[in-house]
């Protein structure tokens, strides 16, 4: 019960702090919008090659997106040493992760709904046909990218080049969520039978399951010095 | 069951306590026992190693070798007890600048599961003269106010034992010296302090008991009033 408490009020305190600062939020939707943008302006593809195109262009646009938010998500704790702050409590390890995954998926959808706001308006596509399978599909994968994303930049808040650290340990683990997204994301705006692209779906589940609970354990790891 | 003493608190113990960094060995098989009640000055030249002690008995820094005990068990073996006997005050003040220094407090509190917390606030923040800035956030304030919410920080729930490194740094002169008064006033309370300071005489007014370290080992373990300080190259 207490690290529920835990869980929240680390969410809570991420929110206030991102609501006094506005620096995450603001940058994160930029950066997706400029891909997305500049993708259009650069291919101006037609209709039918929208649909093909777009599952890989979102993510994209997600993938660099995530990278800034679970940046600045430790950039805030490293100033004046706030992670250490945290692991003073007699709280458990696990639960400053969760805390963190929470804050860091409400900021990267946040900044997805933008993101696909205005490519629906850019691109001239629909995403209300397919609206709860692909919000479904965005969730589960933005979950699995949340939950590598959030230890890794764990880690990297304690090396030396942890702007480049993050990509390179955390993109060849999120291979996986990527690939599993883009299919099932692919199904889901096509408007296949849900069947199709279950498969997908399961190994997002799967992997968002796998990586929370491992992360969940080893987290305790992260913080020590 | 973790040990206690006859004052019904657990101690703290260092035993063959070693840290490396690299090749660097900032604390060498450091042995030294803290009982309840102990006012213990850390007293030594820049790199002796003070701050690597604090932050080992804070639990922030695992030793390399031997053992930190709290009432006779590994500190690690249940984290989570020592972490909520322990106070820690370090040069980073552990505070999120867009937060108020109530807010921050706040925070901590939910952590530390506190009771009454609002009230545990306001009170810890007047003890330390913040009450006219609860509202303002931390990165507005002075070094030396962002030092005694730091301060306010550490003593919020009440700790058994109080870990300071450098506790008077940015403090002007009155705010120091209501620190060494409630400092002073601990060990009356049954509880423990262990401090550093580089101002000696500051110190000396409120530690009775001094640890010297020199390169990683313990100089001199004893009484502060017995202390030979000249022998200790300790000017005073």
């Amino acid at each position: 019960m207490h690290s529920l408490k835990v869980i929240w009020a680390i969410f809570v305190k991420d929110i206030k702090v991102e609501w006094r600062s506005r620096e995450t939020l603001a940058s994160m939707s930029l950066f997706g919008l400029l891909i997305v943008f500049l993708f259009n302006f650069g291919f101006e593809p037609a209709r039918e090659e929208t649909l093909r195109l777009l599952p890989g262009l979102l993510w994209i646009a997600f993938a660099f997106t995530g990278i800034l938010g679970f940046n600045r998500s430790f950039a805030g704790e490293r100033e004046n040493q706030c992670l250490e702050g945290l692991s003073l409590a007699p709280v458990d390890p696990g639960a400053i992760y969760l805390g963190k995954v929470l804050a860091n998926l409400f900021f990267l959808i946040v900044a997805e709904a933008v993101i696909v706001f205005a490519t629906s308006l850019w691109y001239n596509f629909s995403f209300l046909p397919s609206l709860s399978w692909f919000s479904c599909v965005l969730f589960l994968g933005t979950l699995g990218y949340v939950a590598i994303g959030t230890i890794f930049a764990a880690v990297a808040a304690n090396t030396r080049m942890r702007e480049v650290m993050l990509p390179v340990l955390q993109f060849p683990v999120a291979v996986p969520v990527f690939v599993g997204a883009i299919e099932a994301t692919n199904g889901a705006l096509k408007g296949d039978a849900p069947g199709d692209y279950a498969s997908w779906v399961k190994l997002l589940a799967g992997f968002s399951v796998v990586f929370l609970v491992l992360s969940f354990l080893l987290f305790e790891y992260v913080l020590e010095e | 069951m973790p040990r206690e003493t006859p004052h019904g608190k657990a101690g703290l113990e260092l035993r063959e306590v070693s840290k490396f960094f690299g090749d660097l060995e900032a604390l060498k098989k450091i042995r030294l026992r803290i009982e309840p009640g102990d006012s213990l000055l850390l007293y030594g030249p820049n790199g002796a190693g003070k701050t690597t002690l604090l932050r080992v008995l804070a639990t922030l820094s695992r030793p390399s070798e031997g053992q930190v005990l709290f009432g006779g068990e590994d500190i690690y073996r249940n984290a989570a007890r020592t972490k909520a006997a322990i106070g820690f005050v370090s040069h980073a003040t552990f505070l999120y600048g867009e937060l108020t220094a109530f807010e921050n407090l706040e925070f901590v509190g939910t952590l530390f599961r506190l009771d009454n917390l609002e009230k545990k606030v306001r009170d810890v923040l007047d003890r330390f003269g913040l009450g006219g800035r609860a509202k303002v956030p931390v990165r507005e304030l002075s070094r030396g106010f962002q030092q005694r919410v730091s301060l306010a920080r550490a003593f919020l729930h009440d700790p058994d034992f109080l870990l300071l490194d450098e506790p008077f740094t940015g403090l002007d002169a009155q705010a120091a010296k209501n620190l060494a008064g409630l400092l002073r006033e601990l060990p009356e309370q049954g509880k423990t302090l262990v401090f550093s300071t580089h101002d000696f005489e500051q110190g000396a007014a409120v530690a009775r008991r001094l640890v010297v370290l020199e390169e990683g080992t313990v100089r001199y373990d004893g009484e502060l009033s017995s202390a030979r300080l000249e022998a200790l190259g300790i000017g005073r």
